[in-house]
């Protein structure tokens, strides 16, 4: 396989040129905004909970990026359907990572990680629990 | 009959001056169009710094030994090849700083902290790298003077219709603007503003860090207060950069950095600073750098800046033309001639982070990004853009190769 294709796999150009759950939530339970400042990816995130208030019934997002952050942010949104919030809110990165499955550059990582360091802060923000180490001190999340 | 002719520059012959482009990247050779974010080094400016560091390195303004002599005589020849290369009246108004960016900094602080207030305007335009954009703002928000942007038209270029209504919105107090755009390449008429700023009592502080590496500089033509450049941008070393300042000016402000060598007397309860320029060349400096800062000037002058302002020229209208080609591509900034070599440009549907990447993939290395003026990206529209930028080593091939590369990351993502 050449460069292009690892990084550019097919399932990657599929999720970014078919974005799934992509669009914006009316009256979400949960939402966050992150920045990539570096590269310009936005991302909105938007949760709906279940009845149970923790099992995430729905998630959508918004936003333009570079296929990679778009990509995995659609990915993550097939991932986390019906998961615990709870469970999500502390996901090892690693989890998204097998997904996405191609190696990464650092500065291409921050891309990959964009939304799902969006949807956690938006599941603390919504839970009222304190962000996590290495997230603390954002809010409104921004990646440098 | 005389025919005027302007000096021709070889870019092929030149870039043998180049050790980088001996090596392959991805098995390709390098197409190196970031220029404009630093520049590559010249055997030239790698030598003299290697012999300095041989034969001649020891600190400076210290010793009495032969070897600090030798030093200092190097430094200090390369300030005034540095303050010549800007046509400075004196090479005591030519401070070494560690780049553009300090020396914008010194002004702000050293100048502004003094002499801005309440009622007072600070001016930059939309255009300005974060380097001159936000130490304005800053200083005019720890002063209480207002900060305001000249704004720009569709082209990219300032819209200087505006400025009667920022004249009459307070005090212009300091306009401070850059000479060639880093982001669209767009060549400034300072000379106007210069102008417009003295008339409303301001000083003129001229980033020139994009425009010293592209064409001649002259302080006392473009009757500016201050000029700002850094050295990794035209063929020096990173690390050392320069301000120049009015005399006038530089003596009534207070010093930026306080330490060593900046001092003239030091008493338990005072201290008197010590005169141009080392009043503000506080600390050991980039010894070494700036001997590299005064070896990459001669390099440039040898080629003729007329030559390399030219070259770029053709290289922008080249290019410009070869890209606009591709389809639904839209290419920011003002025309060719009234641009550096410098092309920002969005594909829709293709994010500048993927094109830079495929595209370094051929060995081509390009700008994704904001290029450090988030406020120009948002007045624009646009997340990002991807910037190619040329330098007076970038040959047709070079922009010939991104077009077909282009193509590429078109297909691929498109
Ligand atoms: C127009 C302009 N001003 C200022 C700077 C800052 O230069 P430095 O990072 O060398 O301080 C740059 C560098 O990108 C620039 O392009």
């Amino acid at each position: 396989m050449n460069e292009f294709d690892q990084l550019y796999r097919e399932v990657i150009l599929d999720h970014y040129k078919n974005p799934r759950g992509h669009g914006v939530m009316e009256d979400a339970d949960a939402d966050a905004e992150g920045m990539n400042p570096l590269c310009g990816d936005e991302v909105t995130i938007y949760v709906r909970f279940g009845e149970d208030s923790d099992t995430i019934d729905e998630v959508k997002f918004s936003g333009r990026g570079c296929a990679i952050s778009q990509a995995a942010t659609s990915m993550l949104t097939e991932m986390v359907q019906g998961k615990k919030a709870s469970e999500v809110a502390v996901l090892d990165k690693d989890e998204l990572l097998d997904e996405i499955g191609i190696p990464l550059t650092p500065i291409r990582l921050k891309c990959a990680m964009l939304g799902l360091t969006t949807l956690k802060v938006a599941l603390h923000k919504a839970k009222g629990t304190p962000l996590p180490q290495g997230l603390a001190g954002y809010d409104d999340l921004e990646l440098s | 009959m005389a025919i005027e002719t302007r000096p021709k520059l070889d870019a092929h012959k030149l870039r043998a001056d180049f050790p980088i482009f001996e090596q392959q990247i991805h098995g390709k050779p390098l197409a190196y169009l970031d220029s404009a974010v630093t520049s590559q080094k010249p055997r030239q400016v790698l030598d003299a710094m290697r012999d300095f560091y041989e034969t001649s390195y020891g600190n400076v303004h210290r010793g009495v030994y032969t070897l600090s002599e030798r030093a200092t005589a190097g430094f200090e020849g390369a300030r005034a090849k540095v303050a010549a290369f800007v046509n400075a009246p004196s090479e005591r108004e030519l401070i070494y700083t560690r780049s553009a960016t300090e020396a914008i900094n010194l002004v702000a602080y050293a100048w502004g902290l003094d002499n801005l207030g309440p009622g007072d305007v600070a001016v930059v335009s939309e255009l300005d790298h974060h380097s001159n954009f936000v130490p304005w703002q800053y200083i005019a928000g720890r002063t209480g003077a207002s900060f305001r942007t000249i704004p720009i038209d569709d082209n990219g270029e300032l819209v200087l219709d505006s400025l009667d209504e920022l004249a009459s919105s307070g005090r212009v107090k300091v306009v401070a603007n850059n000479l060639v755009s880093n982001a669209l390449g767009t060549i400034n008429p300072i000379e106007q503003l210069t102008a417009w700023a003295h008339e409303q009592g301001a000083i003129m502080v001229v980033d020139a860090a994009q425009a010293a590496p592209h064409l001649a500089l002259d302080v006392q033509a473009l009757d500016c207060d201050f000029l700002a450049f850094s050295s990794h941008k035209m063929c020096g070393p990173s690390g050392v950069g320069a301000l120049w300042g009015r005399r006038e000016l530089l003596e009534k402000m207070s010093p930026f950095n306080l330490g060593g060598q900046m001092i003239h007397k030091v008493d338990l309860d005072k201290t008197t600073w010590n005169e141009l320029p080392y009043k503000f060349e506080a600390g050991t400096p980039a010894i070494a750098e700036a001997v590299g800062f005064g070896a990459a000037v001669d390099y440039l002058n040898e080629i003729g800046l007329d030559a390399i302002e030219q070259h770029e020229h053709e290289l922008a209208a080249y290019a410009i033309d070869k890209m606009s080609e591709i389809d639904g591509i839209r290419i920011f900034g003002p025309p060719p001639d009234r641009r550096a070599g410098i092309v920002s440009f969005d594909i829709p549907g293709i994010h500048p982070h993927d094109a830079a990447q495929i595209l370094d993939w051929d060995g081509i290395a390009v700008r994704a990004g904001h290029h450090c003026t988030q406020p120009l990206m948002r007045r624009l529209g646009v997340a990002a853009t991807t910037r190619a930028s040329f330098y007076l080593y970038t040959i047709p091939e070079e922009i010939d190769r991104l077009v077909e590369g282009l193509h590429k990351v078109k297909r691929a993502l498109g």
